[in-house]
C-alpha cells in the first residue's frame, strides 16, 4: 500500500513538472519573440507539437540503438527530476531525494546525453555525429566549474543531500547560499548558462548550426519522446539550482516563481549575447568559472 | 537500374579491424522497400484532432529550390512573422513536414528534391511557390527546368505570382491548414499509390538517374 501510494505521488509529481516544463517553454518563445519585436506562438504550441510529432504515421528506424536514445535521454530527465525535492517539506513533491543524491544527480545529468550520443551515432548521419561531438565537449566543460561549485557546497554544510542543504537554507533571505557563499554561487550560475543550452551556449541544437545537431535523425514518435523530455529535464535543472543556491522553494507558486526568474537569467543573456563556437564556449568555461571554482573551494579547505 | 547503381565499392570493415570489403552502396546503405500508403487514424473524433494538430503545427523544411526562397526568410522575422500561425522553420525533412518547392525548379534540383520530399514522414504536404511550378512561368521552354510540378510530386496547394509576396504565402498556408483540417491533404499516400507513375515521370527528365528508386 505504502510503494502505491509512493508510485502515485512520482506520477503526479512528474505530471505537473511536464505540464510545468511545457508552459515555460511557450512563455520563454512568447517572451523572446516580443524582443525579437514577434507576436510569436500561442503558449500552448509545445503541446501541439507533441501532439503533432505523436500522430505521424510512419517512423524510420536505424537500429536498436536509434530506439534506446530517445528513451535514454527521457529516462535521464525522469530520473533526475525525482531525485531532486521539488518543494520542502511537501509530501508528493519530496520525490525520491535522499543522503549523497547529489552525487547522483551529477550523473543523471550526463547521463541522458550519452545516451543520446550513442543514439545519434547509430542513426549514421554525419551531421549527427559532429552535433554529439560538440554537445559532449560543452557538456564537459560547464560541469567542469559546476561540480566545483557543488564541492564547495558540500564542504559549507557538510553533507551531499540536497535535502539537508535546502534545509540549511530556510529562515530567510539572508541563509540563501546566494548570500552565505556568494562565490560558489557565481561559478554555479556561470555553470547554468552553459547547462541550459542557450544562447550563447546553443551551438548543438541551434537549427542554424548545421542542422540541429544531435537529433538530425529523429522524427516522429522519437522526436515526441525528445520533446517531452525537453520540457522535464528544463524544469529539474532549474529546480535543482533553485534548491542549491536560492534556498530551495516552501511553496508551488514560490517553486514556479523562483524557478521562472531563474530562467529569466538565461534568456536575458541569450537573447543579449551571439553564439559562441565550441571551442570558445570551452575556452571561456575553463577559465573564470572554473577560477571562480576553485575559489569557492579554496576558501572552505583553509 | 543504371550501371552505377551496381558498382561495387571498396570500403573499410569496422567489424574486421579495417579489413576492406566489397559492398554494393545501393543494398547495403537503402532501404529497398517501396512506400506504402498508411490510412489516417482510426475514429472519426481522434483523426479530426490530429488532423487538427498537424494543421496547427507545420514544420516547413528549410530547402530553398528556387529564386523564390527570397520571399521564405521575411516570412520568420518579425514583419511577416508566421511563428504565430505555428508555422516553424524546420533544418532536417525527417523532421519536416511541409516543403515548399520556391519557384522554377531546374532539373539537377529536382533530384534533390524527391530525395527531399521521400525522406520525410507521411503525412507531408507539398506547396508550389510561384508561376514557375504551375506552368513554367517564364521558364516554359527552357532545356533544363521542369514545366509542372505536379507530374513529379503531389502538390497540396499552389500559389500563384513571380514572385508572390510573403502575405500570398501566408494566404497559401491558410488554405493548406484547411486541406488538412478537412482530411483533404493526403499527398503522401497518394505519391505511394500512384510511385509508378510519378517514378516514370521523373525518370523521363532525370537522364542520370544514380540513386535508389525510393530513398528512405
Amino acid at each position: 500500500m505504502n510503494l502505491l501510494i509512493e508510485i502515485g505521488y512520482a506520477l503526479a509529481s512528474l505530471f505537473l513538472i511536464v505540464n510545468y516544463g511545457l508552459i515555460l517553454m511557450g512563455f520563454i518563445q512568447k517572451i523572446v519573440a516580443r524582443v525579437h519585436g514577434r507576436i510569436g506562438p500561442p503558449v500552448w504550441q509545445p503541446y501541439i507539437n507533441i501532439i503533432k510529432t505523436l500522430s505521424m504515421r510512419t517512423s524510420v528506424s536505424h537500429g536498436i540503438m536509434f530506439y534506446l536514445g530517445p528513451v535514454f535521454r527521457l529516462s535521464g530527465g525522469i530520473g533526475l527530476y525525482l531525485i531532486i525535492p521539488a518543494v520542502y517539506g511537501s509530501v508528493w513533491l519530496q520525490n525520491f531525494s535522499f543522503n549523497g543524491d547529489l552525487i547522483l544527480v551529477i550523473y543523471f545529468i550526463f547521463f541522458g546525453m550519452l545516451g543520446m550520443a550513442l543514439g545519434a551515432g547509430e542513426s549514421g548521419h554525419p551531421f549527427s555525429s559532429m552535433g554529439v561531438t560538440r554537445g559532449l565537449s560543452l557538456t564537459t566543460a560547464s560541469e567542469v566549474p559546476f561540480a566545483l561549485a557543488v564541492v564547495a557546497l558540500a564542504a559549507q554544510h557538510h553533507t551531499l543531500s540536497i535535502t539537508d542543504i535546502v534545509a540549511a537554507q530556510q529562515g530567510g533571505f539572508m541563509h540563501w547560499n546566494l548570500v552565505t557563499n556568494p562565490v560558489a554561487t557565481a561559478a554555479g550560475m556561470l555553470a547554468f548558462l552553459g547547462m541550459m543550452m542557450h544562447s550563447p551556449f546553443n551551438l548543438v541544437v541551434a537549427p542554424q548550426e548545421i542542422p540541429i545537431g544531435p537529433p538530425t535523425e529523429y522524427h516522429s514518435t522519437f522526436l515526441g519522446l525528445m520533446q517531452s523530455n525537453r520540457a522535464i529535464f528544463a524544469s529539474a535543472k532549474l529546480i535543482l539550482f533553485m534548491n542549491l543556491f536560492f534556498g530551495g522553494a516552501t511553496s508551488i507558486p514560490e517553486m514556479v516563481l523562483k524557478t521562472f526568474l531563474l530562467f529569466m537569467v538565461c534568456i536575458v543573456v541569450g537573447v543579449v549575447f551571439p553564439r559562441f563556437k565550441v571551442e570558445q564556449s570551452v575556452r571561456w568555461f575553463l577559465r573564470v568559472p572554473t577560477l571562480v571554482g576553485l575559489i569557492a573551494i579554496g576558501i572552505y579547505s583553509i | 537500374m543504371s550501371d552505377f547503381v551496381k558498382e561495387l565499392k571498396v570500403v573499410e570493415n569496422p567489424k574486421e579491424d579495417g579489413a576492406d570489403q566489397e559492398v554494393l552502396p545501393f543494398s547495403e546503405y537503402y532501404c529497398g522497400a517501396k512506400p506504402q500508403s498508411v490510412s489516417p487514424a482510426a475514429g472519426k473524433i481522434v483523426q479530426k484532432f490530429f488532423n487538427w494538430a498537424q494543421a496547427q503545427s507545420l514544420w516547413v523544411l528549410g530547402f530553398g529550390t528556387g529564386c523564390g526562397a527570397i520571399e521564405i526568410p521575411p516570412l520568420y522575422t518579425s514583419r511577416y512573422d508566421v511563428s504565430r500561425y505555428g508555422i516553424f522553420p524546420r533544418p532536417t525533412p525527417r523532421q519536416a513536414s511541409v516543403f515548399i518547392i520556391s519557384g522554377y525548379a531546374s532539373v539537377k534540383t529536382l533530384k534533390r528534391i524527391i530525395r527531399s520530399y521521400e525522406q520525410m514522414q507521411n503525412p507531408k504536404f507539398v506547396m508550389g511557390l510561384g508561376s514557375c511550378t504551375i506552368n513554367g512561368g517564364m521558364y516554359f521552354d527552357s532545356y533544363n527546368t521542369i514545366n509542372r510540378l505536379d507530374q513529379y510530386l503531389p502538390v497540396d496547394v499552389y500559389v500563384a505570382g513571380c514572385m508572390p509576396r510573403p502575405e500570398a504565402l501566408i494566404a497559401g498556408f491558410d488554405k493548406l491548414k484547411e486541406r488538412i483540417k478537412a482530411g483533404r491533404a493526403e499527398g503522401a499516400n497518394d505519391y505511394a499509390e500512384n510511385l509508378e507513375w510519378y517514378k516514370a515521370n521523373q525518370k523521363k527528365v532525370i537522364k542520370n538517374w544514380d540513386m535508389p528508386d525510393y530513398n528512405w
